[in-house]
């Protein structure tokens, strides 16, 4: 493997680093804030990796240059970026949003439930009560 | 107005369910629930008349012509999944009402029935839509949705449950997103008939396969399939009867249908059979899951708990069916979605009138239930025939065209057939347990206990006899599910 093909795909590297961060964070931790941070972070990647398939080397926003009104120049020759990838993220941004704004919800009634947010904690708790039954 | 069916499919629920939480009033919002429900089911009947009258179904999402914009497509195999869906969401609806007055605080139930809604939206969307990110989409509406209804349940094990399935679902769905993403950079397209004309040209490069690898685990993590099931027998155990009963025979097999739907419609038969192995690599999880799952639901003193690993073994036979690679395994897996879902329902919504009456469903507790509750106890028995696959009930008519298409293939696949019989000896064990204990032990708690009242036991009964007459009749059922199979087994483009 060249330092060429390392360098020309260094997006895709970031991608996979925070990928695995994110899912080392979400396997490994015991509390659940961070297994949602976590979460998060796996989450984020996935946008990283769409947006930047979207772009094109030399690429403009994909925004309409002349007056579509007056005469001026024809749009035919602008490349721009496929503008597609980034509304897709928009929505799984907000996905995103929503299942994180769930899980921080759970993990405040699990506080209140548990007194506490340590896996292992929760556990010994559920551990306990199955015994009593 | 019947042009539009399609998209009504979904925005009837969608726009029922925050109206749940402006009412207030537990019934009115449950009154208004069943009312959409119902129509959800109407309009899923109505779908499936048209695809069997004259073919595939295309809507174009606000008349932005595929493979462009937004494309429901409803050929026979959605619109069999659509009427699966939408019958069970129009039965336990009514059933919740009575159900949730016991097992969630009355502040919470108009938005028990918003989220209610809401997952019967996302199920049918992920369902009739023909745009993979859609898929996506809707299939977060639904888990999200679901999270919230499993932690509505009355132990607090509910809560931590939901968390599971939380984290657990999010990396499935994400799992998803980065395999649709895959294949839009290889063809530019998120249309599913379209995807499947363009992939065969990038067939050998390798971000196909590993888009096949991560909506393969994505995918397997939705429908619980051992060993990815983890979430799924406390998250089936503590939530509310009803959820436990809508879930089960409705999320997993959608998740099911899109399997079929990614790995045979839009990669096509010969891609995921020929070059990448899915039955070699279904097959043995299939059977492993069968086996084990049932083994441990024996031992379960829970009866939720247990029904909710039989459920993971019953997913197993669904994915047995795949795993054939025939026309034959396809029609029993297609056969088996329809008929778990009601043996489940059937089963689950009896419990939800035992934990109604009595508060538990552990198995000592229901000693002599039999003469307490004789109508509740029947639905079960039923439902627990079924389950083990006796003939004249829907599980035996499954099984029969599993272990068909098992001797269809010949050579080392009676083995094969040979699991589905043992396993179904299996089953009858772990009904039995139950059984026993409700009718040939003496009743030993409060006095005052009594049958459940109509309101739970008329939805209960529409689903056992439901399991009885397409067990009795099943000519209509298998004649739809062998059509679906073969359409599935010829790829979207020809259909």
């Amino acid at each position: 493997m060249s330092l060429d093909f390392f360098v020309s795909h260094y997006n895709y590297w970031v991608v996979i680093f925070l990928m695995m961060v994110g899912f080392y964070i979400l396997i490994s931790r015991g509390n659940l804030i961070k297994k949602i941070v976590g979460l998060n972070v796996f989450q984020t990647s996935v946008f990283m990796l769409y947006i930047s398939m979207g772009k094109i080397t030399g690429g403009t926003p994909p925004i309409l240059l002349d007056d579509p009104h007056g005469g001026g120049e024809a749009v035919e020759h602008v490349v721009y970026s496929n503008p597609l990838p980034h509304v897709l993220i928009l929505t799984a941004i907000v996905v995103g949003i929503a299942t994180t704004s769930v899980g921080l919800a759970l993990a405040v009634r699990i506080k209140e439930a548990y007194g506490t947010l340590e896996e292992d904690e929760i556990n010994r708790i559920e551990a306990q009560t199955e015994a009593a039954e | 107005m019947s042009e539009h069916l399609p998209i009504l499919q979904v925005v009837v629920p969608l726009m029922a369910a925050p109206l749940c939480i402006f009412l207030r009033k537990p019934r009115a919002a449950g009154a208004l629930a069943v009312l959409a429900s119902w129509s959800a089911l109407a309009i899923a009947l109505l779908l499936l008349r048209e695809v069997l009258s004259t073919g595939v179904v295309s809507y174009a999402i606000g008349d932005w012509p595929p493979p462009i914009g937004i494309e429901y497509r409803i050929d026979i195999v959605n619109a069999w999944v659509l009427v699966i869906v939408a019958t069970i969401g129009a039965v336990v609806a009514p059933y919740a009402i009575t159900s949730v007055e016991r097992e969630v605080d009355p502040h919470r139930i108009p938005l028990f029935f918003t989220a209610y809604l809401l997952c019967l939206c996302g199920l049918l969307g992920i369902t009739i839509t023909g745009d993979v990110f859609n898929v996506f989409v809707f299939l977060e509406i639904s888990s999200l949705s679901a999270y919230a209804l499993i932690s509505l349940g009355r132990q607090r094990r509910a809560l931590t449950a939901a968390f599971r399935y939380l984290i657990m679902g999010s990396v499935g769905a994400t799992f998803i997103v980065i395999g649709i993403g895959l294949l839009y950079v290889m063809t530019g397209t998120l249309n599913m008939a379209d995807l499947a004309a363009l992939l065969p040209e990038v067939w050998d490069s390798r971000t196909v396969k590993v888009a096949y690898g991560f909506l393969g685990v994505g995918i397997c993590l939705k429908l619980a399939l051992f060993p990815l099931h983890l979430w799924l027998p406390n998250a089936y155990a503590f939530a509310p009867s009803p959820v436990t009963a809508f879930m089960a025979s409705t999320a997993t097999k959608v998740a099911v249908y899109m399997l079929l739907r990614f790995f045979l419609s839009i990669f096509g038969g010969h891609f995921s059979f020929d070059v990448m192995g899915l039955d070699l690599v279904l097959l043995p999880l299939a059977l492993v899951a069968i086996v084990s799952m049932s083994l441990v639901a024996i031992f379960q003193v829970d009866v939720k708990r247990l029904l909710a690993y039989s459920s993971v073994a019953q997913i197993g036979y669904m994915i047995l069916g795949l795993s054939f690679a025939s026309v034959t395994g396809l029609t029993a897996t297609l056969l088996h979605l329809f008929n778990h879902a009601l043996m489940k329902g059937a089963l689950f919504m009896a419990l939800g009138c035992v934990v109604y009456r009595i508060g538990s469903v552990q198995i000592g507790a229901m000693a002599g239930l039999g003469k307490r509750m004789p109508f509740t106890m029947a639905a079960f028995v039923v439902g627990g025939l079924s389950l083990v696959g006796v003939p004249l009930t829907v599980g035996f008519v499954s099984k029969w065209y599993l272990i068909l298409g098992a001797l269809e293939k010949g050579g080392l696949w009676m083995g094969v057939a040979g699991i589905v019989l043992l396993t179904s000896v299996m089953a009858l064990v772990y009904v039995w347990r139950v059984v026993e204990v409700a009718y040939l032990r003496d009743f030993v708690g409060d006095d005052r206990v009594r049958e459940a009242p109509w309101s739970l036991l008329v939805p209960t009964w529409a689903l056992v006899l439901a399991n009885l007459y397409f067990g009795i009749d099943a000519v209509r059922t298998s004649e739809v599910a062998r059509g679906a199979a073969e359409v599935l087994m010829m790829g979207i483009g020809s259909s």
